[in-house]
């Protein structure tokens, strides 16, 4: 990187993409070309840099000047004015919403400030298709430390030392895990990575692996090293084609330096790794669903024990951790146990990556350490609820966490606290929910997500699942009985008590943390028919005020199904039964005269 | 669910397919990855092949091709839409975009309009929730996708 | 042994390592509700994929409740399997699958031996509180299994037996979640499907998902057409079986009692199976010693080793998955059809009646049989040899319905010509048993000697797969034994990779052979039942007069008066057969 006298980082993740990134890549460097800076100025593609809500980014080295919202077009001006004339583009730089001004460096930013990036500490600094720009920060560096200065005994007290803790949503110690698995006596071993996250709105694996892979083969062959597995396994999502793409090449770079295949380092170690496609089942996130995955069948998950760490895959001992787990894993070798230890909270050590989505101002990939409390994380790094809104809840942990509320927003979040308050940290979603959201629908949401992902197998996942979902959709079209709420409870308990595997231990969360927070919600379903929140549509009516209506015919034109009638200067009526309470009326209206009642 | 017939030169490219994989039951899933990505879709036909080359029980295959979500025996549209159903996308109004998409298309989830050009279905998350709700058509992602936009969207593909 | 201490319910218990919670309660007398769990002791046979979650349990210090079936004791553990939250549980989650299935059960074909019935009673559920859309598929019905899949309820025994066990491969689970059900590739009914009819999972379902087509109907048509001439033969395993379905031990043998009721039913004949399969001993031992003694003589072209052709899911097996080897099995046809061929032919003509207008009515352990009497190769102008095959359980059914006391008949014989038998036949009733009658009469006709010791203990037993030399006055003559598909395929293999070194090899489908065959009353996992069965099968067989089935003076006046001798033309014309190639890619339904 030294020879270039400054970088461009343009973000290359799926969300910035998404918008045209790639484009802007070419529009810049076709101007780099055009006023021949190529030996000075250096484009590269990195992997994310989690302020999706302001992509695509692009970051000006060494000056740290950091643009959101670029577009192919803008890259003359950058070049021209910037890298020309070492003038900041004042328009694409970021606006701090509350002091209304320019920020130029990403580490005054709100977002950025309470962060800490561990497992992302690569993603948008380096170009993850070049091998050399890992190495360069100290990539490989630890591997090498422990082939040829640890003994895997040491390694994993080191890990066990650090206290990090799986990072798909069990929470196990991770030292323990390899420790158990190296114990394991067998010829042949395996190392999984599971990267087959499911988690409607977490995408933090997927950052990771676009962004930085050479940190999980690191890890994996570290792994290896400790329990014994000379072979590695990479399960990930059919659907996250760039993450597959960023991985081969990583993989195959490793092999050409020599990182991974055979006398790694000269010593006696060798490791391969290998890529198995998930098709689109969230239950083979569960560690045995995924082996049944790998092995060609159904993705069931099936009774343990037997622990993977003693029979998984073709009935080997096999040690299962999810990316961000191993992305952890480098870092604390290279800087040690001591170090990680130092950060986070008292039983959760490190950091955590969180989607955070939702209702809010700054949607992105964050990673903070843990014991981060949730209002930091929302009114700091989120930068509070979208367009003014009140709070209302966050969701944390998807379809196997819950909803937590404003009491809730001092916690210090780690596994337990998460669990403690009725939620989970599970994979790290976190939406945020205004005024505008109704509780019993979001709890409805995360149960068609499960009764949909159910495998079923075990009785109480596959039909009572199926059964709280019809409840609560009966609550939502106001059908709704007080019984109904004893079933539900009761129901809900069952089904944590008796599924087989973590999919139907945790899928009733949803609903029992939506009942004990939000239980006024589910009355005034059941008893009032109506739902606060205006979302439930068989329980709203959209009326027209006819003090308010000045007939200018907005909402009639778009209404799709031709329910509003009314001449043009008089007041509009809209028929009920017609009416497919879409809300285009409402939307349209610009006299406040459409309401819900 | 018809016979359908297909060529020859395909029959060759799915034994070869399973060829790659040595024949192996446990590359199953992988079989089935290429073979749809080959064909499109996974009509029973193409079950029996692959169970033949992997020698295993063509009711095995069923079932593992039932199971998964990716896996599909209807044939895509020639421009598959997938609405992204995540958290991020739903609280901020995907099922809007969807039963938009539904009354437009007049076919329900997971099939076909008639004329072959436009197949409808959901996925969880594209990790693009900054540009929540999200729709993909094929490769191309629309951010921001309010249900009066869904017009515009389905316009752009139907001349072609 | 090392044993570990564990508490039950307040008892100490000592238990082996590696006991389940499940076995280690049943030692002391608490029997913990089960479902989907099945244990095939005798045959080490175990389906435990913990799905149905009733067998669940409180353990002391874990989080969630654990199923007793698959939960290995630990020391110091403290169980609890009837507190109010195991209770509560337990009733929840079966209220939840009996709101997903059927409340037919007054005309359900299971009702009275269903377990999910039993369970719902024996749990005292008076009503379901959650009730909700129930899943639908489509009914199939064949020519001898009825699949009501609305009625499944995701144990996965047929799908075990179809897979691990007979290695047929025709059911899977598929689909995903609350619409997943088992069933065969894109839910096509069995008649399209390989399926060999075994019925080994209509043996194993619960409920009344899995059935055999019931033809008791028909035959109570029969008896009541005043023009038709109606005969029943019995299979040898249903006698060792039939009394079990009215409360008699298992292992009691009702032979006469069994002619008695089949009497009082109308039968104008009452006939024995048995006489066929000595009939059958007669042709496929001929068979079997015209090709081994082809083979001493250095005969290349003679294929050996000669596999029996009697059980009809074999076949079946065989056609499907092995028809290029369809040269190897003997040509001889079941006892069953030897049975309907004589009947319609030597038998009609004596009693000067068309064939048409006699009914041939069998009584069979098997489903197979129903199919196999239904093929186009076993009719004559389609006339079918044997009208009705049915199972052990409906001929129970008939009895109770006809108001029959069975426990008080007394015992009667069976008609003459045909219902005469030696303890040869009878042994055709469980595995190891065809070869056996086939060694005491080859024997005498190879040596030219007489047999004194006629058991042949070194065939016998339950093992899967058995291997035994018989000394033939100085030829080893090496015998290969398999029950089971699954065990089958195995041996099989071995004559296809050219690793076989057996002269002859029996084959019955099911475990156990005819006395563990899909029609027999169900044994609901206790395998001790079959063994009861083999048992009486052997001690009728011990004592019989006759033992050996050329000493049969019906079958020796058979070939002197109709046949001429064994595999003569009329013989071949009437008493064997030929295979086919069902190889070929099913037909999905449209």
């Amino acid at each position: 990187m030294t020879q270039f006298k400054m970088h461009l980082l343009v973000c290359g993740g799926t969300g910035c993409r998404a918008s045209e990134s790639e484009k802007l890549f070419h529009n810049l460097k076709h101007e780099i070309l055009e006023k021949g800076l190529e030996n000075e100025v250096q484009v590269i593609t990195t992997g994310c840099f989690g302020f999706c809500e302001k992509g695509p980014i692009v970051k000006v080295m060494p000056d740290n000047t950091f643009y959101t919202q670029v577009k192919p077009e803008d890259a003359m001006e950058i070049i021209a004015e910037h890298v020309i004339k070492g003038r900041q583009v004042h328009r694409l730089l970021y606006v701090n919403p509350e002091t209304e001004k320019h920020v130029a460096d990403s580490k005054h930013m709100g977002f950025y400030r309470k962060q800490l990036r561990i497992a992302l500490r690569n993603c948008g600094f380096i170009d993850p298709e070049n091998i050399e720009e890992y190495i360069s920060r100290d990539g490989y560096a630890a591997l090498a430390k422990c082939l040829t200065e640890m003994t895997p005994a040491q390694v994993i007290e080191e890990m066990k030392k650090s206290g990090l803790r799986g990072r798909g949503g069990g929470g196990f110690p991770t030292g323990l895990k390899w420790e158990i698995t190296s114990k394991s006596q067998s010829d042949q071993k395996y190392v999984v990575c599971n990267a087959d996250e499911g988690d409607p709105g977490a995408f933090m694996d997927r950052s990771i692996l676009e962004g930085d892979p050479h940190s999980v083969i690191e890890a994996m062959a570290i792994c290896g090293y400790c329990i014994g597995a000379s072979k590695g396994i990479v399960y990930i999502r059919a659907e996250y084609p760039l993450a597959v793409e960023r991985l081969k090449i990583a993989m195959k770079q490793s092999v050409e330096f020599g990182l991974l295949g055979k006398n790694i380092f000269g010593t006696d170690f060798g490791f391969e790794i290998d890529i198995r496609y998930g098709a689109g089942a969230f239950v083979c996130g569960e560690e045995t669903a995924l082996i049944h995955s790998m092995e060609g069948l159904r993705g069931e998950p099936t009774i343990k024990p037997p622990f993977p760490s003693v029979s998984g895959y073709l009935e080997k001992p096999t040690n299962v951790n999810n990316v961000e787990t191993f992305a952890n894993v480098p870092v604390i070798i290279n800087k040690g146990a001591e170090w990680f230890a130092s950060i986070g909270s008292e039983k959760s050590k490190g950091t955590k990556v969180f989607a955070l989505a939702g209702k809010i101002n700054n949607v992105g990939l964050i990673e903070v350490p843990m014991g981060t409390t949730l209002r930091d994380i929302i009114f700091e790094i989120g930068g509070g609820i979208k367009d003014g809104k009140k709070f209302k809840a966050v969701q944390t942990g998807g379809p196997s966490g819950g909803c937590l509320t404003e009491k809730h927003l001092d916690i210090k979040i780690d596994f337990d606290s998460l669990t403690a308050a009725g939620s989970m940290m599970g994979s790290g979603g976190m939406i945020v929910l205004d005024e505008d959201d109704c509780m019993v629908s979001i709890a409805k949401f995360y149960l068609d997500f499960t009764v949909e992902e159910s495998c079923g197998k075990c009785a109480p996942c596959r039909i009572g699942n199926k059964r709280l979902n019809e409840m609560l959709e009966k609550i939502c079209d106001g059908k709704g009985t007080m019984k109904d709420l004893d079933l539900l409870r009761n129901l809900s308990h069952v089904i944590k008590d008796t599924s087989l595997c973590g999919l139907g231990q945790t899928s009733p969360n949803p609903v029992l943390s939506t009942m004990d927070n939000f239980y006024d919600e589910y009355l005034a379903h059941i008893v009032d028919h109506k739902c606060p929140s205006g979302q439930c549509k068989a329980l709203l009516q959209y009326v027209i005020e006819a003090e308010n209506c000045v007939g200018c015919t907005a909402c009639a034109r778009n209404c799709p199904v031709n329910a509003i009638a009314g001449e043009r200067k008089g007041v509009h009526v809209i028929d009920q039964s017609t009416c497919i309470k879409c809300g285009a009326c409402l939307e349209k209206c610009k006299f406040n005269a459409v309401f819900i009642k | 669910m018809a016979n359908i017939k297909i060529s020859e030169q395909k029959v060759l490219q799915i034994e070869a397919i399973c060829k790659e994989f040595n024949n192996e039951k446990g590359e199953l899933i992988n079989v089935l990855h290429k073979t749809q990505s080959l064909v499109g879709y996974l009509p029973a036909e193409v079950q029996e092949i692959i169970s033949k080359n992997l020698n295993c029980s063509v009711a095995h295959v069923y079932g593992v091709v039932t199971f998964y979500s990716f896996f599909t025996m209807i044939p895509k549209g020639q421009f598959p839409i997938s609405i992204c159903m995540g958290t991020a996308c739903y609280v901020r109004g995907a099922e809007k975009v969807l039963d938009e998409f539904k009354r437009i298309l007049n076919v329900p989830v997971g099939q076909t309009t008639p004329d072959g050009k436009f197949s409808l279905s959901c996925l969880r998350c594209v990790g693009a929730c900054g540009l929540a709700p999200v729709v993909m058509v094929g490769e191309k992602v629309y951010g921001r996708v309010s249900p009066d936009g869904v017009k515009d969207i389905i316009k752009e593909y139907k001349q072609a | 042994m090392e044993m570990i201490n564990i508490k039950i319910d307040n008892k100490d218990i000592k238990v082996a390592p590696g006991t389940t919670v499940l076995d280690a309660a049943k030692s002391v007398g608490i029997k913990i509700p089960t479902l989907c769990y099945l244990h095939l002791h005798d045959f080490n046979i175990t389906n435990k994929p913990a799905g149905c979650r009733i067998c669940v349990v409180e353990v002391k210090g874990r989080r969630n409740l654990a199923p007793a079936c698959a939960t290995d004791c630990y020391e110091g553990m403290e169980v609890n399997t009837h507190n109010i939250r195991v209770l509560n549980s337990r009733k929840t989650v079966l209220e939840l699958i009996l709101s997903d299935h059927p409340t037919d059960c007054l005309i359900c074909p299971k009702s009275g031996s269903c377990e999910l019935q039993t369970l719902a009673q024996e749990m005292g559920i008076r009503q379901i509180e959650y009730q909700g859309e129930q899943s639908h598929y489509k009914e199939d019905t064949s020519p001898a299994i009825i699949r009501d899949v609305d009625k499944c309820i995701m144990c996965r025994r047929c799908e075990m037996m179809c897979n691990d066990v007979q290695t047929v491969g025709v059911l899977s689970a598929v689909n995903r979640g609350f619409m997943s059900v088992v069933a065969p590739a894109f839910e096509m009914n069995l008649d399209h499907s390989v399926c060999t009819y075994c019925g080994q999972c209509v043996a194993v379902c619960p409920t009344g998902a899995l059935t055999e087509v019931d033809h008791t109907n028909q035959v109570i048509r029969a008896l009541a057409d005043p023009s038709k001439t109606v005969i029943v033969q019995t299979a040898p395993a249903v006698r060792v079986a039939l009394g079990e379905e009215f409360g008699m031990e298992p292992g009691t043998r009702v032979t006469g009692k069994m002619v008695s009721a089949l009497k009082n039913l109308g039968f104008d004949y009452v006939f024995d199976t048995d006489f066929a399969a000595d009939l059958t001993i007669m042709e496929e031992g001929t068979e079997l010693l015209d090709r081994i003694t082809r083979h001493l003589k250095g005969d290349k072209t003679v294929k050996l080793p000669i596999l029996t052709s009697c059980c009809p899911g074999w076949v079946n097996f065989f056609e499907h998955q092995f028809p290029e080897m369809s040269d190897i099995p003997s040509t001889a046809r079941s006892p069953q059809q030897m049975f309907g061929a004589i009947a319609k032919t030597y038998f009609a003509d004596k009693l000067g009646i068309k064939r048409e207008n006699l009914v041939v009515v069998s009584i069979m352990p098997c489903l197979a049989k129903k199919y196999e009497c239904q093929r186009d190769e076993f009719a004559t102008n389609g006339n079918p040899d044997v009208d009705f095959a049915v199972s052990t359980r409906e001929l129970a059914h008939l009895i109770k319905q006809a108001n029959i006391d069975f426990n008080i008949l007394p015992d009667q014989d069976f008609d003459k010509p045909m219902g005469e038998s030696t303890g040869a036949a009878v042994i055709f009733g469980t595995t190891g048993g065809v070869i056996e009658a086939a060694a005491r009469t080859a024997y005498e006709i190879f040596t030219g000697k007489t047999l004194e010791k006629v058991d042949f203990k070194q065939l016998r037993g339950m093992e899967w797969i058995r291997e035994a030399t018989v000394d033939f006055d100085g030829t080893p003559i090496k015998i290969g034994i398999a029950h089971g598909l699954g065990n089958a395929r195995k041996l099989l293999q071995d004559i296809k990779d050219g690793k076989s070194e057996f002269h002859a090899i029996e084959i019955m489908a099911c475990p156990g052979g005819c006395i563990g065959g899909g029609g027999q009353p169900l044994h609901h996992g206790d395998t001790s039942i079959l063994m009861a069965r083999q048992k009486a099968i052997y001690s009728e067989d011990s004592g019989k007069a006759i033992r050996k089935s050329h000493e049969n003076p019906y079958i020796q006046t058979l070939y002197a008066e109709f046949l001429g001798k064994p595999m003569s033309e009329k013989a071949h014309h009437l008493l064997h057969t030929h295979y086919f190639d069902k190889s070929k890619p099913v037909e999905i339904d449209e």
